[in-house]
């Protein structure tokens, strides 16, 4: 029998999503009152009063004065703590945000009843973006915290002024990534369940950590957590946006145990546009010196990051701003930084990790430095990077991160060759004699994924994630069930966990059940989020794995009369290796069950075990390429090829590895070119359909080529590496360079991300060189 | 102070009463007693959208869906008669030879995506009146008028007069649109159609329509319809002028195009500024005729 | 709300006949999925974008958020729950689950009966033309390029 390892396995999750039977929240409010927020009209205020009217169920913060509020931590001396009432108290802070909550009997009622409660705000002055806030005198969001900066970092390396005096070419430049939403299509919600037999209640939500749900709702509830079950049915995609704690959830299972029933929150669309997590929003500062052979000396680099009006849960507004400092060099090696690092609060919808958090915006930082200087210095960019790219293993970065074995060097080589890039710009210039503007763009990067405590630690987060934890278990007729602590939602991760224990055990993967998105039947884990499901759940599963086939062999090794180690679990049988003698593992299943008589000495009846995993983390690289062809008149983007070149270490299931940077690739196209959310100056949001906030469709996604190179380092048990994020991280600078490589004759960068029409088209009526 | 019933997150339509209509006299006939506070329901994709955000909340919906009676097309003589009730989806592929039926697939294929083309109607488009609504441009382009029923009796009205701003029309509250007359382009006629969408089905953020005649390499009965630049679609009626009698030439298109640009009170919205719209104006416009004279 | 405004609507579902009482107001989607108990009909917009509530009206793929329920008596109406013939998927379910259409599952509903009332009618599409009838609906996960392939392959086995 082939190892599943590396099989193209369809996927055990499809069959009932393919015919209706998948079960998300709002499939499950049958018999369910229906809640409805009320949601602030004003930016900033002061609440002075809200009132329903009798017939409407209706409760405000002064109801809910005995919940805590959600109060984020990190343990260091430049981070200030901010909290969040789950109802707004006293104040409101951005248009969206909920002040009170109605229940009725269906979702068009409580709309009713959510329209007949009356609002009174008296607005306050407010500050909508990053460099507005940190403005001597700007209004305060919160009011002990006076020039609104909620996390300000630094970090500086010796000699940074020095390198800079001395450097050949010192490229100076600003860029703005405008806000984002990561826009799961499946939004937000959850169903509380009262049961008044057990006074528990069951929070049944669209969320990708049911642990720390359950927990943080405890604590904030002031409620034991073994009353508190939290259920993660199907999610429809999450992205980050189901990661932090949704005040929302937490008023839900409030109103169930206040009105000792089952209520349902299903968030729509509109809601998500306006008040569920936003994402981005960074304004970058950044300069690079570089010596004459255009090696690049140092980095010195101002990033602020628009946090919005509150901190999230549980791993705070510092995850961007920290992320960026610590992860900003990327790929390339240089000694010499500087970078200060703000996490700025504003009267704006919260913020919280989108898939890939900062590195899509300093991926696209590094990378613009590096076209940048290409064209000072008059080389190709990929010339450029080459001269610039780590290629020793281990490599310590400026910031002490460590680098294990990866392909920097030999992605952007595969990539050169798969696009063509001779080939291209033979065309390219054809097409510039003609008049259209073609354009390509080069991305390398470095993935930082499946880490685990200790990189955590290093935020000094209060909450520290990290480790996952696998409860195996063979029953007496030989089927396997794991239960993890992940929760995954839509990376199939159940095929890919099955195909790696039913190897490990010798059972087909069909044999192998995954149970999560349950706490009482789950051991305590952290969820799926930062490209870590597959490493860190798929280690302990290993680990576990490799438990149970000891014990396997051991119980067969006593059968079968031979030493354990010659004993060769394969294909649901377990054989004294070069000999016919063996057992099925069946059998030995149900003899670890039923004739426990027979076990070893001192050796536990059944088959369960259960292992940790907690690895230091890894480094997936990879080389996106793209090439686009602009319209000056107009400003339209028509991206041609997309090609990527991945090194995600072993692949345990290439199709869905493939799934995973289609879909990466795509969202970071949209945010590259069509993707924003905007307020106006007074700080109403003007994008709440997506009619405004635009998510592309077929017509805008090329065919995107995937290329892998497999380099297996130890740093994770597996031979995995996570690739969860990198689509996204990688693509908008490829985009982005080949969008300013393409207008570069009509002397035109791109400075600000998504690179809309409209701003194409000032940019390109602004230089001087305008067509004709 | 902002006190009010106001939260800006809505998402299921406000309560109505339902009305099927029977007939165009019947429809008409619940127009006339509920007035102001009823609205026809057509294809229902773009007032549903806006009731789901409550955004509009009649309090009657006139469904005339059942009405067969206006799902008509017919040539009478050199004009295209079109019935409200004729679905988007429809026009894909020509209705009427020549370069009227021609114009009409090229734009049908950009009024957003097949499932809103299949229920969406071509009445509804025009009293629905969005400004880069491409019926509206077509029927501006083309002349059009269009015929109501109300308990009045009924109206001619030239599509001339009919757009008055976003979303407004010159239709009475009681009034039914129940047809839109289409002089057909003579044969001679060639034609050209350019939009900009940020996606594929988006409504456009310009688009330009074009019509003339150029048989001795001059240009004659130019026509030049332009749709989501202002409050409601518009004729560049200096950049037809302009253009009459010209040579069929880039250089003289290019010039109409920037008369065109200029003309037009270009209005802008968070895609793009007016002087954004006037760049496409300016652009689609010049495409446009190159595209009619082409080939 | 009171009983007097529900109306009464006998819809015509997957060859099945629900009667449900319901307010005018109630969306199409709505009914197929909290008075009839058909989920597999999602909802992603309710504004007509994204598609995830497409279902078939009289072999027509709609979407099911911008109808009301009463006005759907007498039309038939297919969804998700009746693409496969009892436990053999539809081709194009089968084509999809061959070659991973789908990651969350959330807005495949949707983009099946697209693909199935636009296949019945165009049996064989050329790329451009399943390009532009895959971009009426919106898909956050897979980036489109396994659901163009899963559609181009159904519509060859279809084909026969
Ligand atoms: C995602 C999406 C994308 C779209 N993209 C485009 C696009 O690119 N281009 C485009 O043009 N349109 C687009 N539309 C709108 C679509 O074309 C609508 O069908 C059209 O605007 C309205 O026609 P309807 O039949 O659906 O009218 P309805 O939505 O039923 O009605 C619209 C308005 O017109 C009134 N009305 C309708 N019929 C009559 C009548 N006979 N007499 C009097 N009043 C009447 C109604 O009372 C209502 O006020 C899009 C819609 C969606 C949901
Ligand atoms: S839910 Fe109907 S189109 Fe999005
Ligand atoms: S598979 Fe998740 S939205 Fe399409």
């Amino acid at each position: 029998m082939i190892p599943w390892i590396g099989q193209p396995l369809p996927r055990f999750e499809d069959p009932p999503l393919l015919t209706g039977e998948g079960r998300f929240v709002a499939d499950l409010t049958r018999g369910a009152s229906f809640l409805r927020f009320v949601r602030s009209p004003v930016a900033h205020g002061r609440i002075v009063a809200i009132e329903a009217p009798e017939q409407v169920t209706a409760f405000t913060a002064k109801d809910l004065r005995d919940v805590r509020p959600i109060r984020p931590l990190l343990h260091r001396p430049d981070f200030h703590p901010i909290e969040q009432p789950v109802l707004a108290s006293g104040k409101v802070r951005f248009v969206g945000e909920p002040v009170a909550v109605v229940v009725a009997g269906s979702p068009e009622e409580a709309e009713d009843a959510a329209e007949q409660v009356f609002v009174d705000i008296e607005p306050e002055d407010r500050v909508i973006s990053a460099p507005e806030a940190i403005r001597r005198g700007a209004p305060a969001v919160h009011d002990h915290l006076e020039g609104n900066v909620v996390v300000d970092a630094r970090f500086e390396t010796e000699r940074v002024d020095e390198v800079f005096s001395g450097a050949a070419v010192v490229v100076d430049f600003d860029l703005r990534n405008r806000r984002q939403n990561a826009l799961p299509l499946e939004a937000r919600g959850s169903i509380a369940a009262y049961d008044p037999r057990s006074g528990r209640t069951t929070l049944t939500a669209s969320v990708q950590s049911p642990h720390v749900v359950r927990t943080v709702l405890a604590d904030l509830l002031g409620m034991p957590e073994s009353d508190l079950r939290v259920v993660v049915p199907d999610v429809g995609g999450a992205f980050g946006q189901k990661f932090c704690l949704a005040p929302e959830d937490v008023v839900t299972a409030w109103v169930a145990r206040r009105l000792r029933t089952t209520v349902s929150w299903v968030e729509d669309r509109r809601e998500n546009l306006i008040s569920s997590f936003h994402s981005r929003d960074h304004h970058y500062r950044v300069r690079g010196a570089f010596d004459a052979d255009a090696r690049l000396l140092a980095v010195d680099a101002d990033l602020l990051c628009n946090i919005g009006a509150y901190s999230c849960y549980p791993v705070t507004c510092g995850v961007e701003p920290l992320m960026a400092l610590a992860e900003f060099p990327g790929p390339y090696d240089f000694r010499t930084y500087r970078v200060r690092s703000r996490g700025v609060t504003t009267n704006t919808c919260p913020m919280a990790p989108y898939r890939g958090v900062s590195r899509p915006v300093i991926t696209l930082a590094m990378e613009r430095l590096m076209d940048l200087a290409a064209v000072r210095f008059d080389i190709e960019p990929a010339e450029i990077r080459r001269r610039n790219l780590i290629s020793e293993f281990p490599y310590a970065s400026a910031t002490g991160l460590v680098y294990d074995e990866g392909s920097y060097v030999e992605s952007l080589d595969r990539a050169v060759e798969a696009i063509g890039l001779e080939d291209f710009r033979d065309c390219q210039a054809a097409a510039r004699s003609e008049g259209r503007y073609l354009g390509i763009g080069f991305s390398v990067f470095s993935e930082r994924t499946g880490y685990g405590t200790s990189a955590f630690a290093a935020r000094s987060m209060d909450v520290t994630p990290g480790y996952e934890t696998v409860d195996l278990a063979m029953d007496p007729s030989g089927n396997v069930e794991a239960r993890l602590g992940a929760s995954p939602h839509g990376q199939g991760l159940e095929t890919t966990l099955a195909q790696l224990i039913g190897d490990r055990l010798g059972v087909e993967p069909a044999r192998v059940r995954i149970v999560h998105g349950d706490t009482d039947r789950t051991p305590y884990g952290w969820g799926t989020f930062a490209s870590r499901s597959l490493v860190i759940a798929g280690g302990a599963a290993r680990l576990a794995s490799d438990r149970l086939a000891a014990k396997l062999a051991a119980i067969a090794s006593a059968e079968l009369e031979a030493a354990p180690e010659d004993i060769v679990i394969r294909a649901g049988r377990a054989t004294v290796a070069g000999t016919d003698a063996g057992i099925e593992v069946a059998d030995l299943a149900r003899l670890a069950y039923h004739s426990s008589h027979r076990l070893a000495a001192g050796m536990d009846p059944g088959l369960t075990v259960t292992a940790s995993y907690d690895p230091a983390g890894t480094f997936s690289n990879a080389c996106h390429v793209a090439t686009v062809e602009v319209d000056p008149e107009t400003g339209g983007v028509r991206v041609d090829r997309f090609v990527v070149v991945e090194d995600a270490g072993r692949l345990i299931n290439p199709m869905i590895v493939d799934g995973q940077l289609h879909g990466g690739v795509t969202q970071g196209i949209a945010g590259a070119l069509y993707e924003e959310i905007r307020y106006d100056g007074e700080g109403n949001i003007l994008t709440t359909s997506l009619m405004d906030f635009l998510p592309p469709t077929l017509a805008e996604v090329p065919t995107i080529e995937v290329h892998h190179l497999e380099t297996i380092s130890d740093a994770t048990i597996t031979g995995a590496k996570g690739l969860g994020e990198g689509g996204t991280i990688g693509a908008p600078a490829a985009i982005i360079n080949a969008v300013s490589d393409a207008l570069r004759p009509l002397g035109v960068e791109v400075a600000e991300v998504p690179a809309t029409p409209s701003r194409l088209r000032r940019l390109v009526s602004e230089s001087e060189r305008i067509p004709a | 102070m902002a006190a009010g019933y106001y939260t800006p997150a809505l998402m299921k339509p406000a309560p109505f009463d339902y009305h099927q209509a029977r007939s165009v006299a019947e429809a008409v006939a619940h127009l006339g007693e509920y007035g102001y506070e009823a609205k026809i329901l057509a294809g229902g994709q773009s007032l549903v959208p806006a009731m789901n955000f409550r955004l509009a909340r009649p309090a009657v919906l006139v469904d005339i869906n059942p009405l067969d009676e206006l799902d008509y097309l017919e040539e009478d003589g050199d004009t295209l008669r079109i019935g409200a009730m004729v679905r988007h989806v429809t026009f894909e592929r020509p209705v009427t030879e020549g370069p009227t039926g021609r114009i009409l697939t090229m734009a049908a294929q950009h009024v957003g995506h097949l499932p809103i083309r299949i229920r969406g109607t071509f009445g509804g488009s025009l009293a629905h009146a969005d400004p880069a609504a491409e019926w509206c441009v077509i029927a501006l382009l083309l002349d059009a008028e269009l015929s109501t029923r109300s308990p009045s009796g009924s109206r001619d009205i030239p599509v001339a007069g009919f757009f008055q701003t976003v979303f407004t029309t010159a239709l009475e509250p009681d009034e039914l649109l129940v047809e839109a007359r289409l002089p057909k382009l003579s044969p001679r006629t060639r034609i050209g159609f350019q939009q900009f969408s940020r996606r594929a089905g988006d409504f456009a953020l310009t688009m330009a329509a074009v019509a003339l005649e150029s048989d001795d390499g001059r240009v004659g009965n130019a026509r030049i319809a332009l749709g989501g630049v202002s409050d409601r679609p518009l004729r560049a009626s200096e950049a037809e002028q302009a253009l009459e009698g010209q040579p069929a030439t880039g250089e003289s298109f290019r010039a109409a195009a920037e008369v065109a640009a200029r003309e037009i009170d270009a209005i802008g919205d968070i895609h793009g500024s007016a002087d954004y719209r006037r760049d496409l104006v300016r652009a689609l416009t010049r495409r446009a005729l190159e595209q009619a004279t082409a080939a | 709300m009171s009983e007097r405004t529900k109306a009464e609507v006998t819809l015509a579902v997957n060859g099945r006949s629900y009667r449900v009482r319901v307010e005018p107001r109630r969306t199409l989607a709505d009914t197929l999925r909290d008075d009839c108990g058909l989920t597999g009909t999602h909802l992603g917009c309710e504004h007509g974008v994204c598609g995830a509530c497409t279902i078939l009206a009289d072999g027509q793929p709609v979407r099911s958020c911008l109808m009301f329920a009463v006005q759907c008596e007498g039309m038939d109406l297919r969804t998700v729950e009746d693409l496969a013939d009892g436990d053999r998927l539809h081709p194009i379910q089968e084509a999809f689950w061959e070659n991973h259409g789908l990651q969350c599952g959330f807005c495949t509903p949707g983009f099946l009966m697209l693909a199935a009332g636009y296949l019945e009618q165009n049996p064989d599409p050329d790329d451009d033309e399943l390009r532009a009838v895959l971009s009426s609906n919106l898909c956050r996960c897979t980036g489109y390029q396994n659901i163009l392939k899963s559609v181009r392959q159904a519509a060859e086995v279809m084909r026969g």
